[in-house]
């Protein structure tokens, strides 16, 4: 072991000169030291991400209210609840509206990215004010978006500006309201995806256009065989990002609304379940199914698209 | 008009729709936050103009009963020890990683690639059972030691920037007699001054915003951060929109003023962290 490291220490610069053999006792040392700086790390992962990976499939097995010292082996039950009672399932089709938002923000976000990679003026305006609300405490966007939607609240008083007089409750039927929430999901992630997009675009080199436009290229053109190429490993990113996103939706519809009138997701439930129901075992196996799907989406995608960047060594 | 010429007019028109959008529900919040709470039963646009515009009755009220000032004492430690915390076995990792061959090497280097694919929202029914055995529950710890770790991201950001650091500048401070502990000080970690400031941003303005984990983690009133104080002090004015209005600018103002002044680090730090 102590060779491979002066070996790869030789290699990188033959010129310097051969440091004397070390003793045994700076031998030991140099095979500690690494550990040394990786304890700490590896102990907060372990304890922090491992084990409680680990837990989540244990309690899932068992009947576990998070209290009692006392638990029951339950073999498969709580899985076959989760997929069986309708209640439990229901959320998954709350992901829906969010999947669909997703879709809207992603298109949104590809076009604000290469309107604003041209030449526009008040361009850093624009990005920053496309940008900001990703920055926003979720809490906040909560309210403005109470307040937005209350009765007689922004989006009412803007409509009647327009002179639609409306006395609809937006957050009052699990169709609007979903609807309602997920373009507040838009309205705050829609940012993020920009910024990737944005950032994917300024790093085609520039002559590219030129040359396009010599040929004959015209903006549609440029798009479709310059930039859509090009920001083909960033666009799969953002898909995978938003998948996983609107499967493990939280805060907004939380603050917003509690999960009521229909707008519970995944997370809302399994917390609930968990917390303040005490159903530990049940939640368990809710987060490993929910866990689950988000790990195969994410293989499928790498899959997919292989990406060199991901390995570190 | 020619084609372009309607074309760049109907995208400065999507320009400004979408500005419009953006900035219009924060200034009807910020309008709300000036007005008295005549003028909200009086008047019935929420677009209308605050009769004083430098009405801050609303300002004090938030403060004082979202007990905001410890809210913001509360989140400052979190952040300053999280974010040190972060730094430190960040830069440490990436330079034990990348510097060092030993055994199991890939092993650990799996351990991090594969925890990096886990959702954090998923694993909270049990992270929370472990914290609780710590006695952690209920404490600023909780948050503390769940965000330094279960970062993954910037031991990817410190590790691309430990990357490009030469190994001849090890090498030459090796045969000057330093050992593996005063290289990282004296050498990798003061080189590693963008990416700290990349971790920093990043992570600051997530911790700033984090809602899940102190809202699981820390029931307690005197222990709320900006955003649960914020969310309970919903309660006792459910009805008051213009002392809520102005509890919300007083969250977002901060974050307004940190991306007014480091716009640039901003945008390539989640980038960055993204795409990692």
């Amino acid at each position: 072991m102590t060779d491979t490291t002066q070996k790869a220490a030789a290699e990188v610069i033959p010129a310097a000169p051969v440091p004397a053999p070390a003793s045994r006792g700076t031998r030991a040392w140099r095979g500690v030291t690494p550990w040394l700086f990786l304890i700490a790390p590896l102990a907060l992962l372990v304890v922090f991400t491992y084990a409680p990976i680990v837990n989540m499939v244990a309690y899932s097995f068992t009947d576990w209210d998070g209290v009692s010292p006392e638990l029951h082996y339950t073999g498969a039950e709580n899985y076959r609840e989760v997929f069986t009672r309708p209640d439990l399932f229901e959320v998954f089709w709350v992901s829906g509206y969010y999947l669909a938002a997703s879709a809207v923000q992603t298109v949104l976000a590809l076009y604000f990215a290469t309107v604003l990679s041209f030449n526009v003026r008040f361009r850093n305006f624009f990005k920053g004010v496309l940008f900001f609300p990703y920055l926003i405490n979720g809490v906040a966007i909560g309210f403005v978006f109470l307040y937005f939607f209350q009765d007689g609240g922004t989006l009412d008083s803007v409509l009647s500006l327009l002179g639609v007089k409306t006395d609809h409750a937006w957050l009052g039927t699990p169709v609007s309201a979903n609807t309602s929430l997920a373009g507040v999901s838009v309205w705050r992630y829609l940012g993020l995806n920009f910024v990737l997009f944005l950032g994917a675009i300024q790093s085609i080199p520039g002559e590219l256009y030129e040359a396009a436009e010599l040929d004959g290229a015209n903006r549609w053109h440029q798009f479709r065989y310059i930039i859509a190429p090009g920001i083909k490993p960033v666009l799969t990113l953002a898909v995978i990002l938003s998948i996983s996103g609107s499967l493990s939706v939280f805060e907004i519809p939380y603050i917003m609304t509690g999960g009521a009138t229909g707008t519970e997701t995944f997370v809302i439930q399994t917390v609930n379940l968990a917390f303040r129901f005490n159903k530990t075992g049940l939640a368990s196996a809710a987060a490993i199914v929910l866990l689950l799907i988000i790990l195969l989406v994410t293989w499928v995608q790498r899959r997919l698209v292989p990406d060199d960047k991901v390995d570190l060594v | 008009m020619t084609r372009r010429t309607v074309a760049r007019t109907l995208v400065y028109l999507s320009l400004i729709a979408a500005t419009l959008v953006v900035l219009l529900p924060l200034v009807v919040v910020l309008l709300t936050s000036l007005k008295s709470e005549k003028e909200m039963a009086n008047t019935s646009g929420a677009l209308e103009l605050p009769d004083d515009l430098l009405n801050f009755h609303n300002y004090v009220t938030a403060f004082q009963d979202g007990e905001m000032l410890s809210a913001f004492t509360n989140t400052a430690i979190i952040l300053l020890v999280s974010i040190g915390g972060t730094v430190l076995i960040g830069s440490m990792t990436a330079y034990a990683i990348d510097r060092f061959t030993f055994r199991f090497k890939k092993l650990v280097v799996a351990l991090f690639l594969t925890a990096a694919l886990v959702p954090g929202v998923t694993t909270q029914v049990a992270t929370f059972q472990i914290v609780n055995s710590f006695g952690m529950f209920d404490s600023l710890w909780a948050p503390i030691a769940l965000y330094m770790g279960t970062d993954i991201v910037s031991i990817y950001i410190f590790l691309q920037f430990v990357r490009s650091i030469p190994v001849s500048l090890d090498e030459s401070a090796r045969l000057d007699g330093a050992n593996a502990f005063t290289i990282y000080r004296k050498i990798i970690f003061p080189l590693l001054k963008p990416a700290i400031a990349t971790v920093v941003i990043v992570k600051g303005i997530t911790v700033y915003n984090d809602f899940y984990i102190p809202f699981l983690y820390m029931p307690s009133e005197d222990l709320g951060v900006i955003s649960t104080s914020l969310f309970r002090f919903r309660g006792p004015y459910a009805a008051h929109w213009e002392v809520i209005s102005a509890g919300a600018v007083l969250v977002i103002l901060p974050t307004l003023i940190v991306f007014l002044s480091l716009q640039r680090f901003i945008y390539n730090g989640f980038m960055r962290g993204a795409t990692r």
